[in-house]
């Protein structure tokens, strides 16, 4: 537990990555009095230079050096990131462990949220999990098994994250989790090489968006196209929809609200909000583009509903900036970029009181063990060095300013995600169903937006009966 | 009562007459027809598996975007998926083969273990005599009843917190994660009614003579289990086996609640459901794969499929 | 690459034999010693022995979570405080899962008979067909097939397209083939329960016929003569004396098929997700107990499922006390 090699290596994790910015920022701070806190403090960050060089890492380690080495180690991380993201992270850490001695093990399942609660309960938690829901966060908390983080972790997140991302791993007042990744939720894609052919330009307000649905139209072409099957959690790309046009129409008060159950969720500005929506993904003159009508959005899977893009029949799909990736799988040869096949444009704002809305998403990195080898790892994940590694190897975005934006490729997806997940001007807010209680969020509200599409339930009956679903406390 | 009055039910063979239920059901439906009933039915039933087949020998472009129909008016095949999936590619990290090996290692204890144990159960609920034993055998044959998903959350805790009245450790805590053990133990658990049933209606239908003469010989329970019981009772503990067999190799729950989802122990249909989960569009992958899974269960049964009906008849059949 | 796996993946195999011979090596041993105990102890001994360890798995494996269970069911979703009744009172007053209720007994009704019916059929034209053995092997191998296998091929079944897109689900190519316009299949109430029950039915037919069909051949052939002699033919030896002599397997089959038909939640977990107005009893306790954590409803179906299956175990040991009251 109380390795001293370990503490000072925190310190010079920090210091070594990225010095100036911690010379700026710890001045002050020093909280080096407790072992297991390993926080970076000024003396040590500058001291272990000279207090490494006992035992002179090998090439390569410099920066790794001082998290220490713990030979035969292993940590256990559980998700629900499944191959081909499993990959990409294995090699974003593959030199921390080569050069820590910790064995970092990976398991993804598609029964994540079902799995880790079971895995809690019955005794077999992992040493980490990365968990995409603030809500189910603090379900755990609640039932025991998380553990709080090391001060270390604390003050990187404090250092490189927006606070409202440490408000989300955060339980009554205990800091938890630090974020991992981050996806930009307000997107639309479109094909620009499609758009460039029909002579059609890309929306920049609201009116715009509508108007060239309304050309599209007239063209021929179905404007929209959306899926939202996905198996045990079919509906949340639904849900995602009424995020946007929440946070659109009202602003983050009104949202945050609507999250903690302030406003009920058949309030008429929900019941406003699900009527946007129904003129939008329930127009039959806008969808379901390449698939049917708007009854086929409940059954096409959300990995194929970007497919009729690529194609010519649909128009534009409002999906999240991690759906860059799908595109490769519709036709190897596709190409993500401005001038590409497939390209994405922010979802307009709607009002002018609510400036650059943007609904986000992520993961939050939990530990059930306080091996001094899980706070190493759980102190890695949180620093810059593991997300510029992990951002240069493409397709992935964090929110840590910490990483330099020309990490990214220029003109990439996660470019342009990274710039307006830190926009300091934008309105940001969590995707909404991750943080509200799990029968809602991950229950009611996926399968009654799922019948609200697929059996045209009355829009009323829907909200009233996922209102309904609030837990009572 | 149950013990006492055994009736002597040989395994059943076929009769030599050809007077059967089954040929006068064929002279009266006539034989063009039923055999076109058959026929009819047969290739229903095969179609869907079949079409399994050729989407996974299709290139991925036509795998994904045509019905594997159109094979015939475009037969492209490949064993790229195959080839891809086994030794893992861009794509399918690693492959599938270490689930394909864990899937064995979890199926033939927890096939054999099981079958063991009820075998000695039902032998000493049919054979030794005692107070209570008829009472015992509709008990356990009523715990059929319990839904699997019940036991799971009770179990894991027994696995990795051991089990303990107040302060007083019962069991210890074993730290079984990550090893093949928990899912041989829980399958062993869930499979035990209907085995101790299925065995049982086998067992006590065994000669009672045989029976007797041993004891009379001097012959202990131990004994007579071994020599006489074991060898007679072989069609009925093969069926068992067989059909447990292709239940735990086919398991989803047990394994995602006890193995979770890693290379070292997770069995192939947890890898299968997590490259549906994560390929939702790489039919041409998840086709193949599901295909290697369904092979061995396939030779399994197409190998032993005598002993299947010789021995779940027994006892179902009342002569 | 392939070789590499394999070789990796041998002292897996290893790991289990080892396992089953220490096992088998453990029982022999107690076998030997407790085998030369003679006296009075020796069949309470030979008795524990033989039934010690599938009682005591039995007892932690099932009758402990099952009791553990049925306290849970009254208690909330953290397990913390007791409500009662309430979540009964949630199963049978709340709109959606009256829709639950009714759909599991479509289940259990519809899916044993038809497998039992169609299995029964079977083997009375396959008994004493030439080769017979093709179309059993054939229509018995959905049987060695896992749910998510089966899943994945139902999927190139249903799944819909629009029509004026090329088709990559079967039914409703053949739907167009007759002409028609094929409906979005896993969308058509109530018709979409009846689909996804088809999958049961395709997996289980298999096993009703294996077994029927050596109940039918085990029927004493002077039995079937008599009956002819006295002039039964087609269908009324048919349901005089073939349905009689093999009453008790179709029984069995029977339930053991309505069991595992309870018990099933893979299919529809799989194939809708309960969507659609699909939901069943099994499913909807998974969801609630492991999705959105609340054990006290999750609980309180289980428990349904369990008082569900109660009356059919029981008919089931009624009739074999009386065949063993007869012998």
């Amino acid at each position: 537990m109380s390795s001293p090699n370990r503490r000072r290596g925190v310190a010079l994790i920090v210091g070594a990555s990225a010095a100036a910015l911690l010379l700026a920022a710890c001045g002050g701070s020093d909280t080096s009095g407790d072992s297991s806190s390993a926080a970076p403090d000024n003396s040590s960050a500058s001291s272990s230079e000279s207090s490494s060089s006992g035992d002179a890492p090998a090439a390569g380690c410099e920066e790794y050096a001082d998290y220490g080495t713990f030979d035969g180690a292993s940590v256990t991380i559980f998700t629900s990131i499944l191959p081909p993201e499993q990959g990409l992270f294995e090699e974003s850490w593959a030199q921390f462990e080569s050069c820590t001695g910790i064995d970092i093990v990976y398991e993804g399942s598609d029964q994540f949220e079902a799995q880790l609660p079971t895995r809690i309960a019955g005794g077999n938690a992992p040493d980490i999990a990365f968990i995409p829901q603030p809500g189910l966060l603090a379900k755990l908390v609640e039932t025991g098994g998380p553990i709080a983080a090391p001060a270390s972790v604390g003050s990187l997140v404090d250092e490189y994250w927006n606070p409202a991302w440490k408000a989300y791993g955060t339980v009554d007042g205990t800091f938890y989790a630090a974020p991992l990744g981050s996806n930009m939720k307000s997107f639309v894609w479109y094909s620009p090489k499609v758009f460039a052919e029909k002579g059609y330009t890309v929306p920049t307000t609201w009116d715009e968006l509508w108007s060239l649905s309304d050309q599209m139209v007239a063209d021929g072409v179905k404007p929209w196209c959306g899926g939202i099957e996905s198996g045990g959690a079919t509906g949340w790309p639904a849900t995602d929809w009424l995020e946007q046009i929440m946070l659109r129409m009202y602003g983050g008060d009104v949202y945050d609200q609507w999250v903690n159950h302030t406003i009920p969720f058949d309030s008429p500005e929900v019941t406003a909000a699900m009527d946007v929506l129904a003129g939008w993904m329930k127009n039959p003159d806008y969808v379901n583009g390449g698939f049917g009508n708007v009854q086929t959005i409940a059954t096409t899977g959300f990995q194929q509903a970007g497919e009729p893009i690529l194609k010519g029949e649909c128009g534009m799909l409002q999906q999240a900036s991690f759906y860059a990736n799908f595109w490769k799988e519709f036709n190897p040869d596709a190409t993500v970029a401005e001038d590409g096949d497939a390209y994405a444009f922010y979802l307009p704002a709607m009002n002018a009181d609510v400036p650059n809305p943007v609904v986000g998403g992520g993961e939050f990195v939990t530990a059930f063990s306080d091996r001094p080898e899980v706070a190493a790892a759980q102190t890695f994940l949180a620093s810059p060095t593991f997300a510029t590694n992990k951002v240069k190897l493409g397709t992935w975005v964090s929110a840590n300013s910490g990483v330099p934006l020309d990490a990214y490729t220029p003109g990439s997806i996660d470019q342009l995600s990274a710039q307006y997940l830190t926009d300091p001007q934008g309105t940001f807010r969590f995707d909404a169903s991750d943080l509200m209680p799990a029968a809602v969020g991950a229950g009611c509200e996926w399968t009654e937006m799922t019948a609200w599409f697929a059996e045209d339930k009355p829009t009323a009956d829907v909200l009233k009966a996922i209102d309904a679903c609030w837990p009572a406390e | 009562m149950s013990v006492e009055a055994h009736e002597i039910i040989p395994i059943p063979q076929p009769p030599k007459d050809d007077v059967t239920i089954g040929g006068t059901a064929r002279r009266t439906l006539s034989s063009p027809w039923a055999s076109a009933v058959v026929i009819v039915i047969t290739v229903l039933w095969t179609i869907p598996t079949f079409g399994l087949l050729v989407t996974s020998l299709r290139p991925s472009g036509p795998a994904t975007n045509s019905g594997w129909w159109t094979v015939f008016t475009d037969p492209e095949l490949t064993l790229q998926n195959y080839a891809e999936v086994l030794g893992g590619g861009e794509i399918v990290s690693g492959g599938i083969l270490p689930y394909f090996f864990n899937s064995f290692a979890i199926a033939i204890p927890a096939a054999i273990f099981p079958l063991v144990i009820a075998t000695m159960c039902a032998y000493a609920l049919a054979w030794i005599p005692f107070k209570g034993a008829t009472v015992l055998f509709f008990m356990i044959f009523a715990l059929q009843i319990v839904p699997l998903q019940m036991a799971l959350l009770p179990l894991l805790q027994l696995f990795n917190l051991g089990w303990s009245i107040g302060p007083v450790p019962i069991i210890p805590d074993l730290n079984l994660g990550g090893t093949y053990i928990p899912l041989w133990v829980a399958h062993t658990m869930f499979a035990l009614p209907l085995a101790v049933f299925l065995l049982h209606n086998f067992m006590a239908q065994l000669p009672r003579d045989l029976m007797e003469a041993a004891v009379v010989d001097g012959a202990s329970h131990f004994m007579i289990f071994r020599k006489i019981v074991l060898p007679l009772s072989v069609p009925a503990i093969a069926s068992f086996a067989i059909f447990q067999f292709l239940w735990v190799w086919n398991d989803l729950l047990v394994a995602l609640t006890f193995a979770g989802g890693t290379p070292d122990v997770a069995p192939i249909t947890a890898y299968l459901a997590n490259i549906v989960g994560s390929y939702g569009a790489k039919t041409h992958l998840i086709t193949a794969g599901a295909f290697i899974a369904i092979v061995v269960p396939l030779i399994v049964f197409f190998a032993l499929q005598r002993f299947f009906v010789r021995g779940l008849l027994a006892g179902s059949v009342k002569g | 690459m392939i070789w590499d796996n394999i070789i990796a993946g041998l002292p897996k195999i290893g790991i289990a034999l080892a396992a089953v011979a220490a096992f088998l090596g453990i029982l022999l041993i107690l076998f030997f010693v407790l085998g030369r105990i003679r006296g009075k102890f020796a069949n309470p001994l030979a008795g524990i022995m033989f039934l010690g360890p599938a009682i005591l798995l039995l007892i932690i494996g099932l009758v402990v979570p099952t009791i553990q269970t049925i306290s849970k069911s009254f208690y909330n979703a953290s397990g913390q405080k007791f409500i009662g009744l309430a979540n009964y009172g949630w199963i049978f007053t709340t709109e959606n899962n009256q829709k639950v209720l009714i759909n599991t007994a479509l289940w259990i009704i519809v899916a044993p008979i038809f497998s039992t019916g169609v299995g029964l059929l079977l083997a009375l034209l396959l008994d004493k067909m030439k080769r017979e053995s093709i179309p059993k092997s054939l229509i018995f191998m959905p049987m060695a097939i896992s749910f998510v296998g089966a899943s994945i091929i139902w999927g190139l079944v249903y799944a819909y397209r629009d029509p004026s897109q090329e088709q990559v689900g079967l039914l409703s190519q053949v739907v167009l083939w007759l002409g028609m316009e094929p409906p979005n299949w896993l969308l058509l109430q109530p018709w979409n329960n009846f689909l996804l029950m088809v999958i049961m039915i395709w997996i289980q037919t298999g096993f009703a016929m294996v077994v029927l069909s050596a109940a039918i051949k085990a029927i004493p052939h002077d039995v079937i003569e008599a009956a002819t002699l006295d002039g039964a033919r087609g269908w009324r030896l048919f349901s005089r004396v073939t349905v009689p002599m093999v009453r008790t397997t179709l029984i069995v089959v029977f339930t053991t098929i309505l069991i595992a038909t309870l018990k099933i939640f893979d299919i529809v977990r799989v194939m809708t997700n309960g969507n659609f107005g699909t939901q069943i009893v099994a499913n909807e306790m998974y969801s609630q107990a492991f999705v959105q954590f609340d054990v006290g409803r999750g609980s309180a179906l289980a428990v349904i499922l369990f008082l569900g299956v109660i009356p059919i175990v029981s008919y089931n040991i009624v009739q074999l006390r009386k065949e063993r009251a007869v012998r």
